[in-house]
């Protein structure tokens, strides 16, 4: 029924923890998963007479974020009082920004399929404190964990230039890599480091008009796959709605709705945009914040080569697929580690599947990265070059990455115990060879008559070496003793 | 012998102490003596601590027997305003909502006063949260004037003032937010100190308006302001706004105390001193006659934007203070209301049986001011006000050492006269609170009686951080006046 062409409309708010060792306004330690209440001092506790300190890490963090988002950073910036009553809040009132947010109108490179990318626009950058957690698990009354409250939070608002939930899923993501790569997040989605705000509509063409559907603002995501599919079913809800009803967009008519995993639906959590009045008014507490040249010179000391750049770099310079770059890429050091055994030698395919491969499973079995497995960039290099000499198998690397990381031994020395080296003495193998075809004359007529069945036959013969020499022989170096012997 | 030492100044005290002559143990138990016998009549503290104040008397001793170095106040007893964090006793702020709050920690000032060994007696009564200019808005309990006990002692430090005109301590510290130090010395007959925005740490004051708060000293001498300056100023990592000190260092203010600053330039400012009583007005023209015949000059000056200083102060200030009291929840700590049946009543109940009428109506205009759509016509215009005062300190600062003007329009008013009248009340902080809106240091001291031998105030402000010569000018016209001498009746 539904004929009509349409357009989807993303903005997105995003927080962002970062990984500073202490709290925003305080010297409380970030930590996560202690017990309720046990990282807090009477400053974050909003006890009377506590006054805040501001965290210059954490500034220093929100302006390269700023700076990577390509974002003018502003030369003056304070902080605000934004008030609202809730228990989560000690003093009811949050330290934010409001009218000059340290970072302002920038955009991030988006990747999307087939290696394209798309610019998306950065409304503001600004660091705030967070709230602590409300905890509804006892009985009739609830608790008030507050580890959390005064955790350095920065806010992130794009442009409404996302025009589908893959989009909005590619930004994400991009993001996640980047503030990792700057090394200013964990940015773990399990422990909520990245929460999600996505604002949607529609503009629909109908009889040569176009209608906007109302905004919904969808609260509160803290993984991928609910971003991107809270984002597709919002659409889809939002074409049913206007086809159902024509509502267009209107005056107070933004509706703020949840994310229901198990049904997997938005729910309407407010009708109506509340008429919400933060009071925001100038922190007086804290001095406003003022941008020389050196210190935002210092701060760009830390940028580094950003991941969709290194990105696209890799598949340009080492002749990579699009996947394998991004997959390189996802992390800092595993790229940067890519880089060392390619320049140690390592032929970059061989040096990525080593990497993307073993390396990645070895990596998430000891929960660390790839970099931090313990092998060298030479050792590492020399396992490739042995690959690519065919001195072991492929799958013989990976046997032997996995030894590497548990002894540290070179390559070779791991191949030689473990009897890995490939056998490629082609008097030694033409014995071998002589013996299966002796073995096998059903086989070896199946090979000379040439027909349907000779590849097939030519694969079992090669099997049988293989199994004869326990896969050490050069498969490449058998084939080639068959094919001359047979024809 | 005990009356005798009762009325020493606190340094002369303290060196007797440090000396070995008089016994910490001694004094402490006089003060005590003293506060059994007349706070029933005064009603200054809201708590005392014997039991500790005694304990460190005998400890100091113990250090000066053993030849340890003690500190500036060692042994000198003082009281603190109950605004003050302390991790001993409560810290009400005078509020029900704050009745059994027990700090988890001593604010910057607190520590600086146990280092420097003084006893801290105990904390005094105020105005709710330090709204009001009588003492009458404590919700704990009423406080009188030692000079006429019928008489308000000023606020909202109108407890320490109290005291300290009592003889119930030696000195005390109070917070200025539009004259909460001033006008409560000038109406107790002692010298009070508001020193310059971000000279003394903010860390542990239980805030009002954050912008105009600041801890000061009130004592019987200006020596002893200066001696107590010298034990809390300075800069504190903890408080952001207190200032750097190599921006503006922090020096001996004993020092040169007794050094008359020389060619002294006064500015008066005639159109703005017509509202105070006329006894007030002749007080003041005598005062400035004194320093006259030292050689001062003296000048007339227009502030023009002094006439808004009010409308400016009781936007910013209630701004900030709906801010700043929107902590006391009954969620987190402090009295929480027993029928709430949800959070929004945990919230609304606790908040409507904890504060009282003053605190209620503060709140509500400074959460007016800061709503959408009120933002610009007040919040905002106040601040542009506040620097166009800020700007007439500055034009006038450029033409004379200091600006000296009443600290209140009258003396001390009778209890209840004005409690009906907020407004009314407000007015009589038309001559303090220009100085907080623009952050300058001001001292009150003694300099007259009217008829009703109520004590009259001396104001005196001075430039930013300009602390050492605010004292010592106000030290010219205490060397040559006997006001500060005079005790009142029940001393």
């Amino acid at each position: 029924m539904s004929n009509f062409p349409y357009k989807v409309v993303v903005g997105l708010e995003i927080h962002v923890q970062l990984c500073t060792k202490t709290k925003m306004f305080c010297g409380c330690a970030v930590e996560f998963g202690q017990p309720p209440n046990s990282r807090v001092c009477p400053v974050c506790l909003g006890m009377p007479g506590v006054l805040p300190v501001m965290n210059k890490q954490a500034f220093e963090h929100s302006v390269l974020v700023a700076l990577a988002l390509n974002c003018k950073i502003a030369e003056f910036t304070k902080w605000d009082r934004k008030s609202y009553y809730y228990p989560d809040l000690p003093k009811n009132y949050q330290i934010s920004q409001y009218d000059l947010p340290l970072g302002a109108n920038g955009f991030i490179e988006i990747p999307l399929d087939g290696g394209r990318t798309k610019r998306i626009g950065i409304t503001r950058v600004h660091l705030e404190e967070d709230a602590g957690k409300n905890l509804h698990t006892a009985g009739n009354f609830s608790q008030v964990d507050l580890n959390r409250a005064g955790t350095p939070l920065l806010e992130i608002v794009t442009e409404p230039d996302m025009s589908s939930a893959a989009e909005v899923r590619a930004l994400a993501v991009e993001l996640q890599r980047m503030v990792r790569f700057l090394g200013v997040s964990v940015a773990d989605m399990q422990k909520g480091h990245m929460r999600f705000e996505p604002n949607i509509n529609l503009v629909i063409t109908k009889d040569g008009s176009e209608y906007k559907t109302p905004i919904a603002e969808i609260k509160n995501l803290n993984s991928f796959r609910a971003l991107e599919r809270s984002v597709a079913v919002e659409e889809q809800r939002q074409l049913d709605e206007f086809l159902e009803t024509g509502r267009v967009m209107g005056m107070g008519n933004k509706t703020t709705r949840g994310w229901d995993d198990a049904e997997q639906t938005t729910v309407l959590l407010r009708e109506k945009e509340e008429a919400h009045d933060y009071r925001y008014f100038p922190e007086p507490d804290l001095v406003p914040v003022e941008m020389n040249e050196r210190w935002l010179n210092d701060i760009k000391a830390g940028l580094c080569e950003l991941p969709i750049k290194k990105q696209m770099r890799y598949v340009n310079e080492y002749n990579l697929s699009d996947y394998d770059a991004g997959v390189l890429t996802a992390e800092r050091s595993t790229a940067e580690f890519f880089v060392q055994v390619v320049d140690a030698g390592g032929e970059p395919k061989r040096v990525c599947n080593l990497l993307t491969q073993a390396g990645l499973k070895l990596a998430n079995e000891k929960v660390c990265s790839v970099a931090e497995l313990g092998i060298t960039a030479g050792n590492l290099a020399e396992l490739a070059k042995m690959i690519e000499a065919g001195t072991v198998s492929a799958s013989a690397g990976n046997t032997i990455m996995q030894e590497m990381v548990k002894s540290g031994a070179a390559p070779e020395t791991i191949a030689e115990e473990l009897n890995l080296m490939q056998k490629s003495d082609t008097g030694e193998l033409e014995t071998i060879v002589d013996e299966i075809i002796a073995a096998n004359p059903k086989a070896v007529d199946d090979v000379k008559s040439g027909g349907k069945k000779c590849k097939k036959a030519h694969g079992f013969l090669l099997g049988q070496v293989m199994q004869k020499t326990k896969g050490q022989a050069n498969p490449q170096i058998v084939s080639q003793i068959l094919a001359e012997k047979l024809n | 012998m005990q009356d005798d030492l009762l009325n020493m100044d606190c340094r002369e005290l303290r060196d007797g102490i440090a000396a070995g002559r008089i016994k910490s143990i001694t004094v402490a138990e006089a003060v005590f003596e003293r506060i059994e016998q007349y706070e029933p009549i005064v009603g200054a503290y809201i708590t005392t601590f014997k039991e500790h104040a005694l304990a460190k008397a005998e400890e100091i001793d113990a250090q000066i027997t053993a030849g340890k170095q003690v500190g500036q106040l060692a042994g000198v007893p003082i009281a603190v305003k109950d605004v003050l964090c302390t991790t001993f006793g409560a810290t009400t702020c005078a509020s029900k909502i704050l009745e059994n709050f027990h700090a988890p920690y001593n604010a910057t000032v607190i520590e600086k006063l146990l280092s420097a060994d003084a006893v801290i007696v105990g904390k005094t009564n105020m105005d709710e949260f330090a709204m009001g200019s009588s003492t009458e808005n404590s919700g704990l309990k009423q406080t009188v004037n030692p000079w006429d006990t019928s008489r308000v002692p000023g606020g909202s430090s109108g407890g320490s003032t109290a005291a300290v005109a009592g003889r119930l301590c030696f000195a005390a510290l109070g917070s200025d937010t539009g004259g909460s130090i001033r006008q409560p010395a000038s109406f107790c007959g002692v010298v009070g100190l508001k020193p310059t925005y971000g000279r003394v740490s903010r860390f542990g004051l239980v805030a009002y308006g954050s912008s105009l708060d600041q801890i000061g000293p009130i004592t019987r001498t200006v020596a002893d302001s200066a001696l107590m300056m010298n034990v809390i100023a300075g800069h504190d990592p903890a408080d952001s706004t207190s200032v750097d000190e190599k921006q503006a260092p922090v020096c001996d203010y004993l020092e040169k105390l007794d050094e008359p600053v020389k060619q002294l330039k006064i500015a008066v400012v005639p159109q703005f001193n017509a509202g105070a009583e006329s006894q007030v007005q002749t007080a003041i023209a005598d005062a400035i006659d004194v320093y006259k015949n030292l050689g001062a000059e003296i000048i007339e000056i227009e502030m023009p934007h002094l006439d808004y200083a009010i409308a400016a102060y009781y936007i910013v200030a209630t701004a900030e203070a709906s801010s700043n009291l929107a902590r006391y929840d009954g969620v987190h700590y402090g009295h929480r209301s027993e029928n709430a049946e949800d959070y929004i009543e945990v919230y609304s109940k606790s908040r409507a049986e904890g504060f009282g009428k003053e605190v209620k109506r503060r709140i509500m205009l400074g959460t007016y001011a800061l709503s959408s759509g009120y933002y610009d016509a007040y919040y905002l215009k106040a601040l542009k006000v506040r620097s166009l005062i800020r700007s007439d300190f500055t034009k006038a600062f450029e033409n004379c050492d200091c600006i000296m003007m009443p600290v209140s329009p009258t003396t001390a008013f009778k209890i209840g006269e004005k409690t009906d009248d907020p407004l009314k009340m407000y007015l009589s902080d038309v001559y303090t609170i220009a100085a907080n809106l623009a952050g300058v240091p001001a001292v009150s001291i003694p300099c007259g009686f009217d008829e009703n031998n109520l004590p009259i105030g001396l104001q005196i402000l001075a430039p930013a951080f300009g602390e050492d010569r605010l004292l010592r000018i106000a030290r010219m016209y205490e060397a040559r006046t006997d006001w500060h001498k005079k005790k009142p009746a029940i001393v």
